[in-house]
């Protein structure tokens, strides 16, 4: 198997192709506009809260597989979940992702998010799968505060 | 005499190392910063081994010596834009020249002839690098001035139509790319200089893409300033060279202020030293002048004639090739009329940093993204491209390996 393998599994290739909710919904508590500077990448999010549970999250952008994907991943395994729990699986995530190559990420917590674990071990490409993870987490934030 | 790229590899000892998995690297990305021949690292290096004192300061020998090895650099580099030798600033890099002359600008008082206010105006163009943009646009925020630019054509060329509207009475700095860091398009310069001169407007060239690839003489030109860095043609990282014209770095204000730029000093005054010690505050980066200079004995030994012709030949080539790949789609000019030896390209729905990456794989370097140029991609609705940037070390096998990956690549992503 090619190293590069590591990096595009299937799941991100599926998820690249047909990304889940990439499309902008008018209702909503709190909406980001996020750019990656280095590469011009760019992602707006739409969050709503229904007290603390993630009642939606909705986005549109443009970008590379890797971060196209990740935000895909991320909207099929937030909606729905406590803030709470949301927490929790960035955490997982942000160490998934910072540990260059060497964790393969815990299924129970991440599901297809752990098909991410290669792009700790480039690290120019972290950026680029941390695009939609950090516009959630300014989002909700945002949507938290106006509730 | 042509140019044998297998023969000047062999000077560059990085061309020799495998990446990714034993795979022979395949360098395409010298637009960005070019690689080191052994002659440069050893100047380099030999300055601190042997000749390491201040320049410019000290009364030993290894003051004198340091000096000579600055100086000498400088006479290098004069030698090679057809320059005087008290007209070569050096600087820390091409972005630091083009501040130190937007920010010297900003500090000239009224009555000096690079004040600025407003009803002035500082044109530049659509296809300029951040360096060569940003320092105007903030200097016209921080004066008053107005920011007006040359748009770009669809085909990636300079839409010249409206020069006379665009340089204007009104018109104080033209500041222009030479080479499209992007496009690759070469711009022409008479016209412009012309009607710039015409309204008593200076010409600032940021030469970073053109000084590497071809001749570039100065007086020939008949610009004002010059800026480019000394790591894209094949010298050090750290040094840049700020050229103007001798009467001109007389009025022009300093920018840095400090050591050895200055003429006497009290306590509430100062007065400066001529050009080029006005402009140089601070002891300069000088193990890196000297590799600079190093550097352009190097490429006058190869010829700058020789590399251009090399580059024509390899992007004719490139240009040929990779039009024959389906969804293949370049961004600039297609033929070699005024065009160097970069090409930006996109491949379908490949998104260029996936394509970097499949071709990283193969051990092929390119550069992804807007490459510092994020007004011009996005004029050409592009948000980002992959590019291949060409140099004198780069050899028609590497061409092939180029598109022979971007095909390789659409089937890994198809």
């Amino acid at each position: 198997m090619m190293q590069l393998d590591n990096l595009y599994q299937e799941v991100i290739l599926d998820h690249y192709k047909n990304p889940q909710n990439k499309k902008l919904v008018l209702e909503y508590d709190a909406q980001v506009h996020h750019i990656n500077p280095s590469c011009g990448d760019e992602i707006t999010l739409n969050v709503s809260l229904d007290g603390q549970s993630i009642r939606n999250i909705s986005w549109d952008g443009v970008g590379c597989s890797i971060s196209q994907a990740s935000v895909s991943i991320l909207t099929d395994l937030l909606i729905g979940k406590t803030m709470e729990q949301a927490q929790e699986i960035s955490d997982s995530f942000m160490h998934l992702m910072q540990s260059k190559g060497t964790e393969k990420g815990d299924e129970n917590v991440l599901e297809d998010a752990v098909a991410l674990a290669g792009v700790s071990q480039y690290p120019a490409r972290i950026k680029c799968a941390l695009l939609g993870w950090m516009a959630f987490k300014d989002a909700s934030v945002q949507a938290l505060a106006k509730k | 005499m042509s140019l044998n790229p297998y023969e000047i590899a062999k000077d560059f000892p990085i061309l020799s190392r495998t990446i990714r998995d034993g795979k022979k690297l395949v360098y395409l990305d010298s637009g960005a910063t070019s690689q080191k021949p052994n002659v440069v690292i050893e100047a380099e290096s030999n300055f601190y081994r042997m000749h390491n004192a201040a320049a410019h300061r000290g009364a030993h020998q290894l003051a004198e010596e340091a000096t000579d090895a600055l100086e000498n650099a400088r006479a290098i580099v004069a030698e090679f834009l057809n320059a005087e030798v008290d007209e070569v600033v050096f600087t820390k890099s091409a972005t630091e020249s083009l501040n130190l002359i937007s920010y010297a600008m900003g500090n000239a008082e009224p009555g000096n002839r690079f004040h600025l206010k407003a009803g002035d105006s500082i044109v530049v163009s659509e296809m300029e690098h951040h360096a060569n943009l940003i320092p105007w646009q903030q200097l016209a925020a921080r004066t008053g001035a107005t920011l007006k630019w040359f748009e770009v054509t669809a085909e990636g060329r300079l839409d010249l139509s409206s020069i006379d509207s665009m340089i204007d009475a009104t018109t104080k700095v033209v500041a222009l790319t030479h080479q499209s860091n992007v496009l690759g398009t070469i711009n022409p310069l008479t016209e412009i200089v012309k009607r710039a001169h015409n309204v008593g407007a200076v010409v600032v060239l940021d030469a970073c893409q053109s000084v590497p690839h071809m001749k570039v003489d100065v007086k020939s030109l008949g610009i004002d300033f010059l800026a480019f860095s000394g790591h894209k043609t094949v010298g050090p990282t750290g040094v840049g060279i700020f050229w103007g014209r001798a009467e001109l770095l007389k009025d022009l204000p300093p920018f840095l202020t400090g050591g050895s730029m200055i003429e006497n000093v009290t306590m509430t005054s100062a007065t400066w030293a001529g050009a080029p010690r006005k402009f140089e505050a601070g002891v300069p980066n000088m193990a890196q002048a000297v590799g600079l200079g190093a550097a352009f004995t190097y490429l006058n030994k190869v010829g700058m004639e020789n590399i251009h012709a090399h580059e024509v030949s390899l992007t004719a080539l490139l240009l040929n090739e990779i039009q024959d790949i389906p969804e293949v789609k370049i961004v600039g000019p297609l033929d070699m009329n005024l065009r160097g030896g970069t090409v930006s390209f996109t491949v379908g729905e490949i998104h260029p940093h996936d394509l970097g990456q499949y071709l990283d794989s193969q051990g092929i370097a390119v550069r992804t993204g807007h490459h510092c140029a994020w007004p011009l991609t996005r004029k050409l609705g592009v948000p980002a491209t992959t590019r291949a940037s060409l140099y004198l070390y780069n050899t028609p096998e590497e061409i092939h390996a180029l598109v022979s990956g971007i095909r390789d690549a659409q089937k890994y992503f198809g």
